[in-house]
């Protein structure tokens, strides 16, 4: 599904990403890990199109096109999901006008029909119950005045609307209490299927005991040093980054 | 002197012995007077302090013919889009400075909604008691007006009366003059306890650069709830100069809303006198403009009394190279212990050579108050577009989302349905975006 080949970027000057390899099929799970500053989310935002960063060398194919050709809102289209580190609060947009204008705008980018009122709303109504949030989340402006784990459940809210191919949860447990946690992650594994995939960018294991991914790789200094399965998360639970470190210095 | 001045100079002792209400002696020797001081004093320029960012020259040397013909080609298929055509309303309309009986739909029944022109014979009195009380003397776009205009909107809304439905006032210029100098004029006055809606209207239909100097002079009295919305989305060769007055008594609540999307150059002179305790003066605005357009918002609260409540937010969109001014002062007199002044100007920039010049004034002379006032000039974040955009809607979209959403905390006050519904529409064309979310 999502081919990321030699993917080399920079802010400003400040070459951040130094050559990912990384291959993703539908239906996995994967973990991506490492300390602080060590490209996560630049990864992320690369893959969904912030203009800040720039692509110096490499490719990422997403379903055979390359996709670093495509505006954000068309990698959208295509079914690629952000759920961002930090949700970002607009004022004056309802999170349920939002989210029909994001659904309808990705259906016509898709050249597909908008979607009906009743079935919107019934389903805004099923994903709002399947992620424990009031009613009264849906007229209430974007982000606004919402606690952190409110906006992150939101966030997978939007994911359970948008059905995307390929999901990427940016630190998606940050500022999350347990219960919260079992929430949200209880929302992505209702999501998942053998058609999509989720990639789980984190600090810790404590959400992966939640999610279980497939695979677990560690990014430092802007390179994927090492992967391997779930085990290789419990390992630096244990031991924590200084021997990744020590091992790539 | 400009050409100009001199036309109007002449034009006066042309008209002075045609001119309404000439039985009216009062009315004639405050005509008189004004176009004294208009003679004295002469057009402002950008060396006025009041007039430093918007420049007038251009609209002035324009050669306007100032004793207007009316135009009877104009139909009701030619106004009705300017008009909220699914609410019944009272209509007023007035094309190129002339009442159009056939296209109005006045009343005297309860209340008197009809024109200036007939509220001179009828009503001298009540005239005398109020024209020129509220808006300044010496102000060269008043004093002007003051001298010229003889025909306009007269609403007087009886003690305890609630308007049962929203009155429109429509000034439309046409091409029947060349370039027309329209200068009407409105007098309102809504007695205690009293309640109207006004929506108010200046539409060239035609294509040559009509400018208008317009004056509207609004009494409420104690306890009287005044809505004035102001819907400026006139041709972009057309140029208005509003000077609107307010004096409200003990207890009223007057809110003035001014929707600014077309035109050259508008000025709007929004001025509000608090003359009596608990009174609460709301007034607030959107502006979206384009290529070419200049609008100037000089607003002005005098709270002369204790215990009131002003409220003042203004939202500028602008685009291309257009020109934004806000300067919005507000004067707390000593005896206005417990004032609560509020002010806000914001405004969003999206094209690189637009250009916003915003000015809050604050002169306190009480010590018991509370005052805040701020303004803010911006582009849109950087961070939230990206967001809407990796939701899948298009960069002009989520442009148009966030931009709907800045503007839209403005439109809070409007209490017709119908027309927050028209303004909502109006902005999101002007943003060029498409309503679902809005609706």
């Amino acid at each position: 599904m999502l081919k990321i080949k030699d993917l080399k970027a920079q802010v400003e000057d400040n070459q951040i990403l130094k050559g990912i390899n990384l291959e993703i099929n539908a239906g996995e799970v994967h973990a991506i890990m490492g300390p602080n500053g060590s490209g996560k989310s630049t990864l992320s935002s690369v893959i969904a199109g912030r203009e800040d960063y720039e692509v110096t060398d490499g490719a990422i194919d997403f379903d055979g096109e390359d996709l670093l050709d495509l505006d954000p809102e068309e990698r959208a289209h295509k079914g690629i999901f952000l759920s961002f580190q930090y949700p970002v609060e607009i004022p004056g947009v309802t999170v349920s006008n939002f989210i029909k204008t994001a659904i309808n705008e990705s259906r016509k980018g898709r050249d597909e029909e908008p979607m009906e009122a009743r079935e919107m709303l019934a389903k805004m109504r099923e994903k709002s119950a399947l992620l424990e949030m009031d009613k009264s989340y849906l007229s209430r402006s974007l982000n606004e005045g919402f606690s952190g784990g409110e906006k992150k459940r939101n966030e997978i809210f939007q994911m359970a609307m948008l059905e995307p191919k390929l999901a990427i949860l940016d630190e998606t447990d940050s500022g999350l209490d347990i219960d919260a946690l079992r929430i949200v992650a209880n929302g992505v594994n209702k999501l998942r299927s053998k058609n999509n995939a989720v990639v789980v960018i984190t600090h810790y294991q404590r959400l992966l005991d939640y999610i279980k991914p497939d695979f677990v790789h560690v990014l430092y200094q802007g390179r994927i040093v090492k992967s391997g399965g779930p085990e290789l998360a419990h390992e630096l639970e244990e031991r924590g980054y200084d021997w990744i470190k020590a091992e790539n210095t | 002197m400009t050409d100009l001045a001199q036309d109007l100079l002449s034009s006066f002792l042309v008209a002075e012995s045609q001119l309404n209400g000439s039985r009216n002696l009062g009315v004639v020797s405050l005509r008189k007077k004004a176009m004294d001081r208009f003679e004295q004093q002469g057009f402002p320029t950008t060396r006025d302090e009041e007039w430093k960012y918007t420049n007038l020259k251009p609209v002035l040397k324009q050669d306007y013919r100032i004793l207007l013909k009316g135009d009877d080609a104009v139909s009701f298929a030619d106004i009705k889009k300017y008009l909220l055509s699914d609410l019944d309303t009272y209509k007023l309309v007035f094309i190129n400075g002339k009442y159009s009986s056939w296209l109005s739909e006045s009343t005297h029944q309860s209340f008197d909604i009809c024109t200036f022109a007939a509220a001179l014979n009828k009503y001298p009195d009540v005239i005398g008691n109020y024209l020129g009380k509220a808006a300044p003397e010496g102000t060269t776009f008043v004093d002007l007006n003051t001298a010229f205009a003889d025909d306009g909107a007269f609403v007087r809304i009886k003690r305890n009366q609630t308007v049962d439905k929203p009155i429109e006032i429509l000034y439309l210029t046409t091409d029947e003059n060349g370039p027309a100098f329209a200068q009407n004029r409105n007098l309102v006055i809504v007695e205690q306890n009293a309640e109207v809606q006004i929506v108010e209207r200046h539409q060239n239909i035609g294509a040559q650069p009509n400018f208008t100097n317009f004056v509207s002079e609004v009494f409420a009295a104690i306890d009287a709830r005044v809505s004035y919305y102001k819907v400026q989305n006139d041709a972009l060769h057309a140029s208005l100069v509003d000077n609107t007055h307010v004096v409200q008594e003990r207890g009223s609540n007057v809110h003035v809303g001014t929707y600014s999307f077309g035109g050259k150059l508008v000025r709007n002179n929004l001025h509000f006198y608090a003359d009596g305790e608990h009174t609460e003066s709301h007034m607030d605005g959107v502006t979206i403009i384009n290529d070419g357009q200049t609008v100037d918002h000089h607003t002005l609260v005098d709270h002369r009394e204790p215990n009131c409540y002003s409220r003042e937010l203004y939202k500028g969109i602008y685009l291309g190279n257009s020109h934004g001014v806000f300067n919005g002062k507000v004067m707390v007199r000593q005896k206005a212990q417990k004032t609560n002044a509020f002010q806000q100007n914001d405004n969003i920039l999206l094209s690189k050579r637009a250009k916003v010049d915003t000015k809050p004034q604050l002169e306190i002379f009480a010590d018991d108050v509370k005052c805040s006032h701020g303004c803010t000039i911006g582009q849109l974040d950087k961070n939230a577009l990206f967001y809407l955009r990796s939701r899948g809607i298009p960069k002009k979209e989520a442009e148009g989302l966030m931009t709907y959403a800045f503007a839209s905390d403005a439109l809070e006050y409007v209490k017709i349905p119908q027309l927050e519904k028209r303004l909502n529409r109006v902005i999101a064309d002007k943003l060029g975006i498409n309503l679902e979310f809005a609706l």
